[in-house]
């Protein structure tokens, strides 16, 4: 080896050590590349330009059908429930026409149907949240028939209406000019549209008047805000129990108390979801598991009938909502909340 | 221990509840006391205030049971928890806000912290489709789109790649929602408690990017989706991306709470919550923003005109005081440290002003440091109450020149139906009777 290598061999060995020690180098070479495959089946994402767009079409019919057995449980059969975000109302005629929903000039209705600016939008929503117990098990065309029934329930396509990924991008919404990005939040650097005063004395006239103040009625609803501040040091937290009727307030107090199920069985019911629609004392979307109790109480199928009503849903019993079958619960969990309730859903 | 409390239900806590004659007699106590009444007349009324709320007085010179035997081992809890005295302190629901918990939000008793860090546990939740369990060596992280080599993470490798840690607050957008139009909630901890402030560890996105070869020319905005059962996404401009963008797996010197994200959530400073996507599974790198459910349907702001503003993402400088606040009763007059949070999504609180009489006076109050940029800064001002009414507000100003302003310019722009982003001043009256109540000024 000549002097010449050496000395290259040195130099190298030297720049190699810096780089070690204080640089960091352009890549790591953590990760794995991401194959096609892989990429297909979690780049689910549409865009309104039609990037992501999943080839596939659904009618309004196909999608009442599906939306009547998987959606109205929650979202009302005009889609008009707000016990989730209300689907329907608000479109008025002539919105299609300029674009603007008429009814928002008012915010008194705000649903998806008077927002909503793209029907890509609603398509990704459903195909990657919905329905909300079981999301992403719906097919395109599925998507593509309950976002078509969607857009009929708002007037915005007509009965005979089939939506698929070409007029999916192109389809005005009744909303579509009602969005701005006119505003100083998209920024670090934008500019506030509401500035503060840096007065310091004498800044506003007369005495400070209460223009709104939490209603007598009120003070108890979120529970006993003595419990909710530390007991001891300069402050106690003020014992709102005295605001409850009789107690000097001036109407009936709102009741927070929930009664909430034993231990087993109450983790059964938030693991498997039953508690987005039912509550043990009070109807949501569901019965209450009180009145499921009254009802079946003391019946002698009653554990086998309500299993059943489970396991394959329902509708009629307690109104027109159906209940969507809970194909994933176990048996065993389905019998405990059975017993449950059938012990008076204490 | 007493069971704690369920988000949303209100348990009655078997301890540190304090009745009408309990309260009574601690404030008797007190101003015998503070009036200079004899040494004995005070203690025995002190005693007695203390006797009506266990069943025995260790006052000296009574020794404690606790001093005469020996306390529980080392590692009796493995992963300790706060004492039982202190399970007034519990995130909580506020009542039909939500018809569901499971797409819900419970807020953090901002009324009873100290200093600006958030306790873990502590940490305000927002759910859209329940909290999921995740094992982290399932757990992968995509990042695909403009960039040159697509690929996939395990929690191996993000864990390998060179940290940050930060301190930044999360606040969600809708924070202080609910009091657009008029008072509707009750203390601090429902008007201002979907606000939390940790120490986060992670990767900086920009490396994640660089390591699969960014197209810096073509990308101007990334997508961020959850793992979660609503998979959730949100759009992201490229400049905050390549900026400050954090992917956390730390959280206070742990792993991030199942709550917040386990193991992974991107963190976005300064940026409303939502934006800060937890159980984060996916990065898409692309040249135009998503227009997706949550910046379409929610977290949209209405104006006066009918229109709403979309991609609202900072949130603006902010304050509110913690104590005294709504919910409170001072047990006597005399002296009280007003404390609060004061906050920027742009930067950093350069200062903060206190009224004690609805913004007629102003005073500056001191900062405690450390101030950090988008973190939660601790303010602190002496205050004599003198038994009259007072309307207690703070205001802070930023590193920008942005000062806080009032409800009723707030509204003057924006109307009372925009839900995001209120960061107006929030007015605390105390009333001669000592209660604290939420107020608007008229």
């Amino acid at each position: 080896m000549d002097k010449k290598t050496l000395l290259a061999l040195a130099l190298a060995g030297t720049s190699a050590a810096v780089l070690a020690q204080g640089a960091a180098p352009a890549t790591y070479g953590f990760g794995k590349a991401a194959t096609p495959a892989q990429i297909a089946g979690w780049d689910i994402d549409v865009r309104p330009d039609g990037h992501g767009v999943k080839p596939g079409r659904g009618s309004v019919e196909q999608g009442q059908a599906i939306y009547d057995a998987k959606c109205a449980s929650c979202h009302g059969t005009f889609g008009e429930s707000n016990n989730y975000i209300v689907i329907a109302g608000g479109v008025e005629k002539g919105d299609l026409k300029t674009g603007r929903a008429a009814s928002l000039k008012s915010g008194e209705i705000r649903t998806l149907g008077n927002k909503l600016n793209y029907a890509t939008t609603l398509w990704d929503y459903i195909n990657r949240a919905m329905p909300w117990t079981n999301p992403q098990t719906l097919k395109p065309d599925e998507v593509y028939a309950v976002t078509a029934y969607v857009l009929h329930l708002n007037d915005i396509v007509p009965a005979d209406f089939v939506l698929d990924d070409k007029n999916l991008l192109t389809l005005p919404m009744p909303n579509r000019y009602g969005f701005t990005t006119e505003h100083g939040m998209g920024s670090v650097k934008g500019k506030p549209d509401a500035q503060g005063s840096a007065c310091m004395n004498n800044c506003a006239p007369g005495e400070a008047k209460v223009a709104s103040i939490l209603p007598e009625f009120a003070r108890n609803a979120h529970g006993n805000l003595a419990m909710q501040v530390r007991g001891y040091g300069p402050t106690r937290g003020i014992d709102t129990t005295r605001y409850e009727a009789g107690k000097g307030g001036t109407a009936a107090p709102v009741s927070t108390a929930a009664a909430k199920p034993a231990g087993n069985v109450e983790a059964i019911l938030k693991t498997n979801g039953c508690i987005a629609c039912h509550g043990v004392t009070a109807k949501v979307v569901g019965p209450a598991y009180r009145d499921v109790a009254a009802k079946y109480r003391g019946k002698a199928d009653g554990q086998a009938y309500l299993v059943k009503k489970m396991r394959e849903g329902g509708s009629g019993v307690w109104g027109a909502v159906p209940m969507p079958p809970q194909a994933n619960l176990k048996d065993a969990d389905a019998q405990a909340i059975a017993q449950w309730i059938l012990a008076g859903a204490q | 221990m007493p069971k704690p409390t369920e988000p949303g239900r209100i348990l009655p806590a078997p301890i540190n509840h304090v009745s009408e004659e309990q309260y009574r007699a601690a404030k008797a106590a007190r101003r015998a006391f503070l009036k200079g009444a004899g040494a004995a007349t005070a203690l025995a009324v002190g005693a007695g205030a203390a006797r009506a709320q266990s069943p025995a007085s260790y006052e000296p010179p009574s020794v404690a049971p606790w001093t005469l035997g020996l306390g529980a081992p080392v590692a009796a809890k493995p992963y300790g928890t706060p004492s039982e005295y202190e399970s007034n302190l519990q995130r909580r629901e506020s009542p039909g806000l939500t018809r569901t918990p499971l797409s819900s939000v419970a807020f953090a008793p901002l009324q009873s912290m100290f200093g600006i860090i958030t306790p873990s546990g502590l940490h305000f939740e927002r759910h859209h489709s329940g909290m999921p369990i995740i094992d982290p060596a399932q757990h992968r992280l995509m990042i695909h789109g403009l960039v040159k080599q697509p690929k996939v993470f395990t929690m191996d490798d993000l864990l390998r790649f060179p940290s940050v840690s930060r301190i930044h607050f999360i606040e969600c957008g809708a924070n202080s929602g609910m009091e657009w139009a008029n008072i509707a909630v009750p203390t601090v901890q429902y008007t201002a408690g979907m606000l939390s402030c940790s120490e986060w560890t992670g990767v900086l996105l920009s490396t994640l990017l660089d390591e699969c070869g960014i197209d810096r020319k073509k990308a101007k905005f990334i997508l961020a989706e959850g793992s979660d059962g609503s998979a959730l996404t949100r759009t992201i401009p490229i400049e905050m991306a390549l900026d400050d963008v954090m992917v956390a797996y730390g959280q206070n010197g742990e792993m991030v709470r199942p709550e917040q994200g386990y193991p992974l959530r991107l963190l976005v400073p300064g940026v409303q919550g939502v934006s800060s996507v937890k159980w984060l599974r996916r990065i898409e790198v692309g040249d135009k923003p998503w227009n997706t459910r949550e910046e379409a349907i929610h977290y949209i702001d209405l104006m006066p005109d009918g229109m709403h503003r979309q991609y609202t993402w900072i949130q603006e400088v902010k304050s509110v005081i913690t104590s005294p606040s709504g919910g409170m009763k001072l047990l006597d007059r005399g002296y009280y440290q007003i404390t609060g949070l004061a906050w920027s999504g742009r930067g950093k609180v350069k200062r903060v002003d206190v009224s004690t009489d609805g913004g007629r006076n102003w005073r500056q109050a001191r900062l405690q440091e450390p101030v950090l940029t988008k973190a939660l800064t601790r303010f602190r001002f002496d205050w004599n109450w003198d038994g009259s009414p007072a309307f207690l507000q703070s205001r802070a100003v930023d590193d920008t020149g942005h000062i806080q302003p009032t409800m009723a310019a707030l509204r003057a722009v924006r109307g009372t139906r925009s839900i995001y982003h209120n960061n107006a001043i929030q007015t605390w009256n105390v009333q001669p009777s000592g209660e604290v109540w939420g107020v608007q000024l008229g």
